[in-house]
């Protein structure tokens, strides 16, 4: 909560802080004396200030409402219809429909659900701890720090289109990698690690934790600087050892990186869309609610009603993560 | 043994136990960092050989000779350059209506106190964490159904164009840039304003020579991230470009494992190409990059 306030205050310690003591000596060379008792006093505002302000919050509003907030009111709507996408007279009530439809006679809706739910829990269980883990050792004072730190960063700049394509590149069949070091490669046992519909969503987990480790990581080096030195030294004087240190005073000291943490490797898994999508469409093993979004929606076969009820569904799991975190980042401040 | 010496008088305390761990931690590193490097490195490794030497000796081989004409003839092949251009042509404007639109919300909800501040703020907040899938179809239907001449778009739509794209781009990165920008903003002292304010300065001269300016360090770390953010979304340009050269880089390179008949040095060179601009923002941004990735997460 207070790292934040921290962070631009300390930057301000350089150049920025010239600036304002500029801004300040410059007021106050020209109304001396009047600023200090004045300062507390809300000020009326010009006419011409509130027309200038009216914009500065108007423009970005308007951008926001018009291409995010309408869109997901119009996809609820849209959920309860049957439209073919071309006319808008031909919008036609649905009432429940779609939903009985994903639900009961749509053959990849639960599959996608068990994949959205199974990758939520390989990024939960495996990659953010890897990233934790990784962060701890790192923070450590330790040799060539900044070189591994480099090299684990190194997939969170690239794009998970890309990474999908650099790990086919690995997991091929004939050509990958992966197939030479197991011995396989060429013979009837080779595994086509994106093409079989058994293991192509783990082979696809693991592409997507070579970055999430690496993003997560990150987040906890910066999380674990702001840690009160004092603390710990106040866990080594109690007589704890490191691993109790770590769990009882370092972790829980880190509560706004742990909820920031959360909440991204919740939306992430709800997300996933590009690897599958570069794979194979989110087809044959790779089904994810956010491909079938999208394969309602583009392509012959456009059924809007459908592909906003898969919206939906994907809406609501959302809005779960994000309830969570708009609660315990601004419930604070509005009671303030 | 150099860095237990070098340790021991700083650490006092638990340094016997700390150079002991380390080689365990050494080793556990290296083998992560190994294995983290593998896929890149054999990309680059398959997009260094000839097509020939890989169908001679196979891809796990080391024979042949290594040179940069898989990249020459992906870059030509593949009209690199094309796509590179779609890019640079959509992050640049996105980059920049978001860091202005972003900074002046920020500016009205965290230096001006009024009704609706903490109301707007959570709305922008949300509506960067919504999955982009849930607002598709919506997005692609009204964009098909606003008409333009054909003079400025030839599908007659704003499909097809790259407008579609900065619009949404922006509109979904402002939210992000908002909250990041407004912490910041709060964290400056109030008097920098209020002094101006006695001064006869407008909203706007607040806004643009004293808040702004400061906030140099927080824009030049947003500036970075967003631009990886936008050169690496895949997403949008997919739902509104149909016309494949008018695809930026990311979106691209999913159509060359077509384009390039799984020739995998051919696309190994091309992914490497791709890999290149955010190699380059990474090393001579690196600072930046992080900063702005945990300024926004720092707010908890």
């Amino acid at each position: 909560m207070s790292t934040t306030a921290e962070k631009p205050a300390s930057q301000n310690g350089g150049p920025p802080d010239d600036g304002s003591r500029k801004a300040a000596s410059r007021a106050g060379e020209q109304v001396p004396g009047r600023t200090r008792t004045k300062s507390r006093k809300v000020r009326r505002l010009s006419r011409r200030d509130k027309i200038v302000l009216g914009v500065m919050v108007g423009l970005p509003t308007l951008i926001q409402l018009l291409f995010v907030w309408l869109p997901t009111l119009f996809s609820i709507g849209l959920s309860f219809t049957r439209w073919n996408g071309l006319d808008v007279a031909d919008i036609k009530q649905a009432g429940l429909d779609n939903y009985e439809f994903i639900s009961q006679n749509y053959p990849p809706f639960w599959p996608a659900i068990q994949h959205n739910v199974l990758w939520l829990a390989f990024l939960a269980l495996i990659a953010t701890p890897l990233g934790l883990l990784l962060a701890v050792l790192l923070d450590q004072k330790i040799r060539g720090s900044k070189i591994y730190q480099s090299i684990f960063f190194t997939p969170v700049m690239l794009s998970l289109a890309l990474i999908g394509i650099i790990w086919q590149l690995f997991y091929n069949r004939d050509s990958g990698l992966l197939n030479f070091l197991l011995g396989t490669a060429g013979t009837p046992q080779a595994v086509d690690w994106f093409g079989d519909s058994n293991v192509n969503i783990w082979a696809a987990m693991i592409a997507a934790t070579w970055r999430h480790a690496g993003y997560v990581m990150i987040l906890y080096l910066a999380g674990l600087k702001g840690v009160d030195p004092s603390l710990r030294e106040a866990a080594a004087i109690d007589g704890a050892n490191a691993v109790q240190t770590f769990f009882r005073v370092v972790f829980p000291a880190m509560r706004p990186v742990n909820i920031v943490i959360v909440v991204i490797t919740i939306i992430e898994s709800l997300r996933a869309f590009d690897i599958v999508y570069v794979i194979n469409r989110g087809t044959n093993g790779l089904e994810l609610l956010s491909a079938l979004v999208i394969q309602n929606l583009i392509g012959e076969g456009q059924v809007i009603g459908v592909g906003s009820a898969l919206a939906v569904v994907l809406l609501v799991i959302s809005l779960v993560p994000i309830v969570f975190y708009l609660i315990r980042t601004f419930g604070k401040e509005k009671e303030a | 043994m150099s860095t237990i010496a070098r340790t021991l008088p700083v650490q006092t305390g638990r340094t016997g136990k700390t150079g002991k761990r380390h080689y365990g931690t050494h080793i556990f590193l290296i083998v992560m960092a190994a294995i983290w490097l593998v896929p890149l490195v054999w990309s680059l490794y398959t997009a260094l050989r000839s097509k020939e030497d890989t169908d001679k000796y196979g891809y796990f081989s080391i024979g042949g000779t290594f040179s940069f004409d898989n990249f020459i003839q992906a870059w030509n092949q593949g009209g690199f350059s094309k796509y590179f251009l779609n890019s640079v042509l959509i992050t640049v404007p996105t980059v920049l209506l978001t860091l202005l639109f972003a900074s002046m919300m920020a500016f009205a909800v965290s230096r001006v106190s009024w009704k609706f501040n903490i109301t707007l703020l959570i709305m922008f907040t949300a509506g960067n964490l919504l999955p982009p899938q849930v607002l598709a179809a919506p997005l692609f239907e009204m964009f098909k159904h606003v008409s333009l001449p054909y003079a400025v778009s030839d599908s007659g739509n704003l499909l097809n164009t790259y407008i579609a794209v900065i619009i949404v781009d922006t509109a979904f990165q402002i939210g992000f840039c908002t909250f990041v920008l407004s912490n910041y903003m709060k964290a400056l002292p109030d008097d920098l304003t209020e002094a101006a304010m006695v001064d006869g300065a407008g909203i706007w001269r607040q806004y643009w020579s004293i808040i702004l300016p400061l906030c140099r360090p927080a824009l030049a770390a947003l500036g970075t991230l967003q631009v990886i953010f936008i050169y690496n979304d895949f997403f949008w340009p997919l739902l509104f470009i149909q016309s494949g050269d008018r695809l930026p880089i990311t979106t691209a390179i999913n159509n060359l494992q077509g384009q390039f008949l799984s020739n995998y040095n051919l696309i190994a060179a091309g992914a490497m190409i791709t890999l290149i601009p955010t190699l380059l923002i990474y090393l001579v941004l690196q600072r930046q990059f992080v900063a702005g990735l945990t300024l926004g997460a720092s707010k908890g």
